[in-house]
């Protein structure tokens, strides 16, 4: 059993009652196996935030199914074992760090043992030691994006579903997001995850998908897909793959 | 547990908002100003007094209701903060149900304030407790529920702006629709008497939970009429709650 898997999944968006449809996706079929990291790419508007949607039911496939863990994602319950992060902060910023992993906690049916023990745990994890009782509405964006990493890790999640998790971060921040990510494969997760940031994403990905048009293109292993490609050998790297998976 | 959880989050938003507080002072304020218009006015005082008064208290708490209760929804919608909890095992019910406790927590807690600062008032001047005037609260806190319930409806797929303005008029309606109760019997014509009946029951009754006549005018209020009444602010909630509940589940974001 796979840890995601998208079969058909088609979208469209009437953006206007008067305007016709346009389809943002096409018949994607995605497949992610149980704990490895996904890197899931496209340009803007390819339709990597509408796919996430999907996959957390905020918005209705037009057809498709899509299970997580053999269970489908219509379920309320097969949110339990997700963690998300959103590609902007959309947090409550009347809130403090402690106060939203609390919140995150409980909508997951934490007990308040847990929560305490667990974000503890969090905060140091993140890098915000010291700012826990600050405000979010005073954080910075990359300390919103540390956040919001930690209440997308508080239920201990099996799968972990990251939209553009290295925007806004630092350099070192993106060094330990990496080192993170990697921690969560060695205890068994699977990482799913969108960027632009494709030196990010070579470092640690074992699959790739690359969705353009509204249709996966082409989805394997990293591995494979640079050597096969491999033309000069020195300097090809996943940008050069993505590059001409886009343009072809 | 979830309900909770998001029933306290959102009055912990209600109140940490300065608006809150001000919202409340002026409540307690005019309601103490009424000393003042009383000293201006021939008759009796006390009658002036906890006219103009309870009429104030009313007047800001279906403010409070109205704008934290569209405030607090929309800008869920809005700053896109459903995602962070819509992405978690909660159903949208739950979501919905949360929210309306939150914002009955934040309006019984203003209302509790008001009221208390006015018995006391009252006390002071009268030298003893009037016992409708914690009635008066209950049918006050009923029929802010059903403003909330509104509230909730139209800020589940309308804008702020329009959210406000469809609950006010509907407010307003509410307190003017007993009137039609008068002449819907005129109609003869079935399909006529159809749509004057619909209309009377669809729209919601405020006036009954308004006591503050009775309350100034010293009248014995009959316990049936009390039971009956909140009954139906029950069910008229319920049924807006359900409407609304029903509109977010089919909602995208
Ligand atoms: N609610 C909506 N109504 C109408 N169109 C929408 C809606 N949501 C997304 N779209 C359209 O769907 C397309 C894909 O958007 P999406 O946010 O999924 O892109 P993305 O791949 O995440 O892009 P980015 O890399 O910029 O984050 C865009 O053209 C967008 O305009
Ligand atoms: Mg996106």
């Amino acid at each position: 059993m796979n840890a995601l898997e998208i079969k058909d999944l088609s979208k469209s968006f009437r953006s206007n009652f008067l305007y016709k449809k346009t389809t943002i996706l096409k018949n994607v079929n995605i497949n992610v196996k149980k704990g490895t990291i996904y890197g899931f790419l496209g340009l803007n508007g390819a339709g990597k935030t509408t796919t996430i949607k999907c996959i957390l039911g905020l918005i209705k496939p037009d057809h498709g199914t899509i299970r997580l863990f053999g269970e489908e994602a219509e379920k309320v319950s097969s949110r339990a074992s997700i963690g998300f992060l959103s590609e902007s902060p959309y947090y409550y910023d009347y809130l403090n760090a402690k106060e939203t992993l609390a919140l995150s906690g409980k909508l997951s049916s934490l007990s308040n043992k847990k929560i305490n023990e667990r974000s503890a745990k969090i905060i140091s994890l993140v890098g915000l030691e010291g700012k826990e009782n600050l405000l979010l509405k005073k954080y910075s964006k990359g300390m919103l994006q540390r956040i919001g990493l930690g209440q997308a890790l508080i239920n201990d999640p099996d799968f972990i579903i990251l939209d553009e998790p290295f925007s806004g971060l630092d350099p070192i921040g993106r060094k330990e997001l990496r080192d993170i990510i990697l921690s969560l494969k060695a205890e068994g997760k699977t990482v799913f995850f969108s960027s632009h940031i494709l030196q990010d994403m070579e470092l640690i990905v074992d699959d790739i998908g690359i969705l353009r048009n509204g249709k996966i293109t082409k989805e394997g292993k990293l591995k494979d897909m640079v050597k096969k490609s491999i033309k000069n050998p020195v300097s090809y790297s996943l940008e050069d793959l993505f590059l001409k998976e886009i343009t072809k | 547990m979830k309900i909770k959880a998001i029933a306290l989050n959102t009055f912990k938003e209600a109140v940490r908002n300065k608006i809150f507080y001000l919202l409340i002072f002026f409540g307690i304020f005019f309601s103490f100003s009424s000393k003042l218009i009383s000293i201006l006015t021939i008759g009796d005082t006390l009658k002036i007094l906890k006219d103009i008064g309870l009429a104030s208290i009313n007047f800001f708490s279906v403010i409070i209701a109205v704008f934290t209760g569209i405030n607090l929804v929309y800008k869920e919608i809005e700053k896109k903060t459903v995602y962070f909890i819509l992405s978690k095992p909660v159903e949208r019910r739950d979501f919905i149900l949360g929210k309306f406790l939150g914002l009955a927590l934040t309006i019984l807690v203003a209302l509790t304030i008001m009221i208390s600062f006015f018995s006391i008032f009252i006390l002071l001047f009268s030298g003893t407790f009037d016992p409708y005037i914690l009635l008066y609260f209950i049918f006050l806190f009923t029929e802010l529920l059903i403003v909330i319930s509104i509230s909730i409806l139209f800020s589940s797929f309308s804008t702020p702006i329009l959210s406000s303005i469809f609950t006010i008029i509907l407010y307003l309606i509410g307190h003017v629709i007993w009137t039609f109760n008068e002449f819907k019997y005129k109609f003869i014509n079935p399909i006529e008497k159809i749509f004057a009946y619909s209309i009377y029951y669809l729209f919601p009754n405020l006036e009954k939970f308004n006591i503050k006549g009775a309350i100034v005018m010293n009248d014995p209020i009959n316990i049936k009429i009390i039971f009956s009444t909140l009954a139906y602010g029950i069910f008229y909630v319920s049924a807006i709650l359900l409407i609304s509940i029903h509109i977010f589940k089919h909602r995208e974001f």
